[in-house]
């Protein structure tokens, strides 16, 4: 893969928590490259280090050791003005617990990334219009949090996600509290995404969302220890099994 | 497929034609790999069993219309009631990864790994079929249950996989 197509590139990045007899490697030398337009899927068992990779990638937390590198700057180095700013604009994260303002509207929790970034209400009210209307809840945007389901509210908080444009959108089990049809409209919602050229990288337990990447990495200890392109596991030659005729 | 047939026959005597195309909407995706002349196959056994007759003798195959005979109402009936469920054979895998293990024939960690590979690639095919089909769809809930059992023997692998890493530590440490 050529180097130029990376949007966010780790090297030999680390993150240690505690000291001495309690020292935990929680990321443990990780090299990535994540290519623009592609879903990439992280998983591993709990406590692999697969949601602290994701934080350090995205500027949430700083790494003790190593290199991010986000569209061809270093992000590791920044102060923390820069990094707010940049978390701010060129980082949309996605959790598992949605994180709405429990106070505000489905419209206003999507304009509240665009007014921060300095816009103009008229245009992020504008913008988040048409962000709902894109995953489907435009019919829900005076809503608040408490009067939508799980799946409404993280396809909000998705919304919210995209209000600046960011370069890559970051999700850490954005599925984990979904049941499966609310999951299939997550999923639906991030191919609509990325076949629109958005870099997703999502750390996620479960193999069906897991399947649906361009390509997947297995964490273990802190480490990478597989790499996968979804597209060279090839098509089954006895096509999908389901019924024996 | 002989059950399904004749049970499809227990509504009112239909077209060979009519049955197939009930079946290819039935399955969606996964009717596509049905082969056209299998119908007729199944149609052409049940009547040599005696438990479907052709109403109208004459003409092409597929204008042919087959009806149930009493046999055939009871076979149905007696399918219904039947409560079936196909195994899957799992015993076979383990003791694969536990002869290559005692006999030194493989590392059963490679093993486990190639079989996650397989498992990946069919349930990558099928959820991408499962979110092309329209939300309510039929055969959107066939895929389903196919995607949740390779989702589950995924899982399995996984604990195959940590056992035999475990096994493998172990006695290196030993």
């Amino acid at each position: 893969m050529n180097q130029i197509d990376a949007v966010l590139r780790a090297r030999d990045l680390s993150r240690t928590h505690g000291r001495g007899e309690s020292l935990v490697h929680a990321v443990d030398g990780v090299d990535l490259d994540v290519e623009a337009g592609r879903m990439l899927a992280v998983m591993g068992p709990s406590g692999c280090g697969k949601s602290t990779l994701l934080h350090l990638l995205g500027g949430l937390e700083r790494p003790t050791g190593g290199e991010v590198w986000l569209d061809g700057g270093r992000i590791d180095t920044l102060g923390e003005r820069a990094l707010a700013q940049l978390r701010r604009h060129s980082v949309g994260f996605v959790f598992q617990a949605f994180h709405l303002v429990e106070e505000l509207s489905a419209a206003e929790n999507v304009e509240l990334p665009a007014l921060l970034a300095g816009r103009s209400p008229r245009a992020a009210r504008c913008r988040a219009d048409q962000l709902l209307e894109q995953v489907g809840l435009d019919d829900r945007a005076r809503h608040l949090p408490w009067q939508l389901s799980g799946g409404q509210r993280q396809r909000v908080a998705i919304a919210r996600a995209l209000a600046n444009e960011p370069l890559v959108l970051l999700a850490d089990e954005p599925t984990g509290n979904l049941d499966t049809a609310a999951t299939l409209d997550v999923l639906r919602l991030f191919e609509e995404l990325r076949a629109a050229g958005q870099t997703l990288v999502i750390v996620t337990h479960d193999e069906r969302v897991a399947a649906t990447a361009d390509r997947l990495v297995s964490m273990r200890d802190g480490r990478l220890v597989d790499d996968t392109w979804m597209a060279d596991l090839g098509e089954p030659v006895d096509g999908i099994h389901g019924w024996e005729g | 497929m002989q059950d399904v047939v004749l049970a499809m026959l227990a509504k009112e005597p239909s077209h060979g034609y009519h049955l197939r195309e009930w079946l290819r909407q039935a399955l969606g995706p996964l009717g596509e790999s049905m082969n056209a002349g299998q119908i007729y196959v199944t149609l052409a056994r049940l009547e040599r069993a005696g438990l479907v007759v052709r109403e109208r003798a004459e003409g092409p195959p597929d204008r042919k219309v087959y009806a149930l005979t009493p046999s055939g109402q009871q076979r149905v009936a007696a399918w219904l009631a039947e409560v079936n469920w196909p195994k899957q054979d799992l015993a076979e895998l383990h003791l694969k990864l536990a002869v290559a293990r005692a006999a030194r024939l493989a590392d059963p960690v490679e093993l486990v790994a190639a079989y996650r590979r397989e498992l990946m690639g069919r349930l990558r095919q099928a959820q991408r079929a499962l979110l092309a089909e329209p939300e309510g769809s039929a055969a959107g809930l066939l895929l389903e249950g196919v995607a949740l059992r390779l989702q589950a023997d995924l899982r399995w692998l996984q604990a195959c996989e940590q056992f035999w890493s475990k096994v493998e530590n172990e006695a290196g440490d030993g």
